[in-house]
């Protein structure tokens, strides 16, 4: 394997404990661990995370912007926000 | 694809652009759009990048511990906004190693303003005051771009860059309270920073080619010569706060613009920069050079210990199999 072959990596950083990780950004390396290594010195270098995975970037499965219809459905669906209920004042906060 | 269908689809993406919608790695782009942000993204990596010599020229020699761990924060800072911008030029389609291989080659360009020397100490001040001031001003109006993930990566360079400005102003500051021979240090970088700093911003809008296509696509939101009197504007305060005197003797308050009026730029001296013969255009590439080649065997080394790693767990899973 050459230089030229070190995969890209996705970046995920948990910010601290009890929230999501959150897709940071991307990076080149020869494997996994040097990833995180690498990860750690780019992006968390202000405290910015208690945790990082990465992930190559190959394994990542997308939707594809071109299928637009394919969140089409939930556009019609407003009866699944609250505030398609009309409550009356006097019940008080729901 | 058919001339009446390219034309469709670029006009749902100015709508998109219009609208305020940020465009994304996948989404269709012109094929200019697209080169543009190559062209612009790789450029800005490249500066961070050759950014850190006329820095590194100082680490050895900062005058204080404290001083020299700042520096070296700094410096790996722009090592980290390279690779933050590389990152984003590679979701356009081009790989690491040919955007490496353009700045190399000297195919592609960067920043001018690193062509200049860095003499003395007061200098590491002046570049973060200035030349990241500057940058900073491009940088801030760069997070609402419309490429997505080059918006994302500014927010995240915006957020650090303020440290350096803050940290070369402090410097100046602290200079500028010590003895005479330190105060003429410092006006001594002034009076060369000042007018490659405001060259950073570019040509003059009358004379700038890519600006309105940019703008169109809001790549740039402001122009070229909004930029530089912000920066003015809000630099010549503080130079004054720091004792020191502005070179150039048109620089006054205009009441009436609101603004600063400032003199004429030497365009002559920009371009032949530009085009390769600034004081260390030569010096710069042959240090980048070097550190790549240098740099090679812990590339190799990295790659083989991943091998090495890979059959040591390849060969654990196999004895736990049998």
């Amino acid at each position: 394997m050459s230089k030229q072959d070190w995969p890209l990596w996705e970046v995920f950083i948990r910010s601290k404990s009890g929230l999501h990780h959150k897709h940071a950004g991307s990076l080149h390396a020869a494997d996994a661990e040097m990833a995180i290594e690498n990860a750690r010195d780019v992006y968390t270098r202000r405290n910015e995370g208690v945790s990082i995975w990465v992930v190559e970037s190959t394994n990542i499965a997308a939707s594809s912007p071109e299928e637009g219809d394919m969140f089409e459905g939930a556009k019609s669906k407003i009866y699944r926000h609250p505030t398609f209920y009309d409550i009356p004042d006097e019940v008080g906060h729901m | 694809m058919d001339n009446s269908n390219l034309h469709n689809l670029e006009e749902k993406f100015q709508a998109k652009i219009d609208a305020e919608i940020k465009i994304e790695p996948k989404d269709w782009m012109p094929e200019k759009y697209r080169k543009t942000l190559i062209r612009q993204i790789s450029q800005h990596a490249h500066s961070e990048v050759v950014g850190m010599l006329p820095e590194g020229n100082w680490l050895t020699r900062a005058p204080s511990l404290n001083r020299k761990l700042i520096l070296l924060a700094k410096i790996q800072d722009e090592g980290g906004h390279g690779l933050y911008l590389y990152s984003a030029a590679e979701t356009l389609g081009i790989s690491r190693d040919e955007l490496v291989d353009q700045l190399l080659t000297g195919k592609a360009k960067y920043s001018s303003i690193f062509n200049y020397p860095s003499i003395n100490w007061a200098d590491i001040g002046a570049i973060g005051w200035l030349v990241d001031g500057a940058a900073i001003m491009n940088q801030v109006m760069l997070t609402r771009t419309s490429y997505g993930p080059y918006a994302r990566a500014m927010v995240r360079i915006c957020k650090e860059e303020s440290f350096h400005q803050r940290q070369g102003y402090e410097l100046l500051l602290t200079m500028s309270q010590g003895t005479d021979e330190q105060k003429e240090m410092v006006q001594d970088a002034f009076n060369r920073w000042w007018w490659p700093s405001l060259m950073m911003f570019g040509p003059s809008d009358k004379e700038s080619t890519h600006s309105a296509q940019s703008m169109k696509w809001k790549i740039k939101r402001k122009s070229n010569d909004e930029l530089r009197q912000a920066f003015v504007d809000a630099t010549v305060p503080q130079a004054e706060f720091l004792g020191l005197t502005v070179p150039d003797d048109q620089l006054k308050w205009n009441e009436e613009r609101n603004h600063y009026d400032f003199g004429p730029i030497d365009w002559d001296e920009f371009w032949s920069v530009v085009k390769g013969n600034g004081p260390c255009n030569r010096e710069r590439l042959k240090a980048r050079q070097k550190a790549h080649d240098e740099g090679a065997w812990v590339r190799e080394a990295a790659t083989a210990y991943a091998e090495k790693r890979r059959k040591r767990k390849a060969e654990k899973e196999s004895t736990q199999v049998a």
